[in-house]
């Protein structure tokens, strides 16, 4: 709980349990060796905060795409800081392909978990939900199970000549979003995002970067209210302007097309992407 | 009668044929023709007073009316509420199996794409699925792919109601025929002959000497694409719409 909010908190009638902080304290929080959730490029990706954790030396992570990954996935791992990926995809959008995955997955520099996108929506919903595992349809005959330990074709216990698939709940250990809007009492806006919402409600503990923090209530706004994470999910926000360029925020702004280019050209080699991590500033 | 359109625009209008009768087509990410595919199906029902047909285009606002994020789509499709979804794929072979992990290898693959995203759902449960790939080649069009994101068909006991419908590139137009999962060439494209196209498909596949040319759209219908179609399809892909044909 931080210096001034307390007695607000406190003046509302409700107790605040989120923390409010600044970017460099709230990647301090986020230790090496996780199981870390993240969100697709423009639907709250967060790459000026990647950035600071990559500075920081973050290592180990057991990343989670929600349910794909773009360019700040593809940072994380250029810096090495990726040891198990779990995605049905990651790609740089009209850019195209996504060069440091393709690099360590030639390299075998990462264990792969090669899903599809309905299937890690399953896992988070049964995380979400506190029961081990969720059934899913398809997926049969896919060459993507005899890769995935963590799912298993079974019977339907209501229908014993149906095969159906399970998965096991995916719970990251903390996620780490980036938002329009939180108010002062740790409430997120998200809309019409409720992919990320489920990624919260999966998570342990979520960590938000906001545009910017208003002081009324969310909930207060009955028209907003459904498309809010309450407080209760959410560890700790920080006011982060732009932190989501270049890969944009929903509603909020567009995507830096060039940029991601930029990026993409320079990442083609190892040397090329360091130039570019040390070369190029975020503009959060 | 036939007049000049582009490559684009014949397999943007072959798309919307594809998708007649269909009242929900979805389109998955970075997928700009099969976009406007959909558009121009929806836009010639209404002008011809059939059925409206809802279009839900990923990564648009304006042409998605989902709000229960990104999982509504797969919700919907799990309950018959999508016709059509489109994929597409580093490798598709004869069989109808479909290819977007890699090749050479796995998990260590050569050449690696960015994965399966929603294919290995998707192809069992929406009807009517469009297999697009521009390339037309040996290469892209294999007779064994190197990694099954997602089978062509499935073994009784398999909960599958969904599947390859028809497969088109730049050259030619494929159907799919589920009863024994082979392809069927139905027509190629103009300036095409049916030996090119053999020779450019890495599966055999019947009617392999079919004469069929693909047909284009006609006077009213290319304007329809030059304007309205140009305009919507801005919005969530505005490079990919400039670089169409415009109206004069």
């Amino acid at each position: 709980m931080t210096e001034g909010l307390t007695a607000d908190g406190a003046a509302n009638g409700s107790w605040n349990m989120t923390d409010f902080v600044s970017p460099e304290t709230m990647v301090q929080m986020i230790p090496s060796g996780i199981k870390l959730g993240l969100a697709p490029d423009g639907a709250g990706s967060c790459p000026a905060m990647i950035r600071l954790l990559i500075e920081r030396g973050i290592r180990d992570l057991h990343v989670v795409c929600t349910p794909i990954g773009g360019m700040q996935i593809d940072m994380l791992i250029g810096a090495g800081a990726v040891a198990v990926l779990e995605t049905s995809a990651i790609s740089l959008g009209e850019t195209g392909g996504a060069p440091c995955f393709a690099r360590a997955i030639r390299n075998g520099e990462l264990r792969m978990l090669d899903g599809t996108c309905p299937a890690v929506f399953a896992g988070l919903t049964a995380a979400a939900k506190g029961v081990p595992f969720m059934p899913i349809r398809g997926i049969i005959g896919s060459d993507l199970l005899k890769n995935r330990p963590d799912w298993k074709v079974t019977a339907n216990p209501f229908d014993e000549s149906e095969k159906i698939v399970v998965v096991s709940a995916i719970q990251p250990d903390i996620s780490l979003i980036h938002a329009p809007e939180a108010d002062r009492f740790g409430n997120v806006r998200l809309g019409r995002r409720r992919e990320i919402m489920l990624l919260a409600h999966a998570s342990k503990k979520t960590f938000v970067t906001v545009e910017r923090i208003s002081e009324t209530s969310l909930l207060d706004d009955e028209k907003l209210a459904a498309g809010v994470l309450p407080a209760m999910y959410v560890s700790a926000v920080a006011e982060y302007r732009n932190a989501a360029w270049p890969t944009g925020l929903y509603t909020e702004y567009d995507l830096d097309a060039r940029e991601v280019e930029n990026y993409a050209r320079a990442a083609r080699s190892p040397e090329g992407f360091r130039a570019y991590m040390t070369g190029t500033r975020s503009a959060a | 009668m036939m007049l000049e359109c582009t490559n684009r625009e014949l397999l943007i209008y072959t798309i919307s044929r594809l998708l007649a009768g269909a009242r929900h087509v979805a389109v998955g990410m970075s997928s700009p023709m099969p976009a406007a595919g959909a558009m121009l199906r929806r836009a010639l029902n209404k002008k011809q007073g059939r059925e409206d047909v809802q279009v839900s285009i990923l990564g648009s606002i304006r042409h998605n009316s989902f709000t229960g994020g990104s999982e509504e789509l797969f919700e919907c499709a799990a309950q018959g509420r999508i016709d059509a979804f489109f994929l597409g794929g580093g490798q598709i072979d004869g069989k109808g199996n479909v290819n977007l992990v890699g090749a050479g290898g796995y998990p260590n693959s050569e050449v690696r794409w960015p994965g399966s995203y929603g294919s290995a759902y998707l192809y069992f449960l929406v009807p009517r699925v469009i297999l697009f790939r521009e390339e037309h080649s040996p290469r892209v069009l294999v007779d064994q792919v190197d990694f099954i994101s997602a089978p062509g068909v499935s073994e009784k006991g398999v909960y599958r109601r969904g599947g390859p419908h028809a497969l088109l590139t730049s050259a030619a137009l494929f159907s799919f025929q589920r009863d024994v999962g082979r392809f069927r060439l139905e027509s190629v494209h103009p300036g095409r002959s049916a030996h090119e196209i053999r020779e450019m498909t890495g599966f055999s596949f019947d009617n392999d000497g079919c004469e069929v040319q693909t047909p284009g759209p006609d006077a009213a219908t290319l304007a329809l694409m030059r304007n309205q179609i140009r305009t919507e399809l801005a919005e969530t892909y505005p490079q990919f719409a400039a670089s169409l044909p415009e109206a004069a």
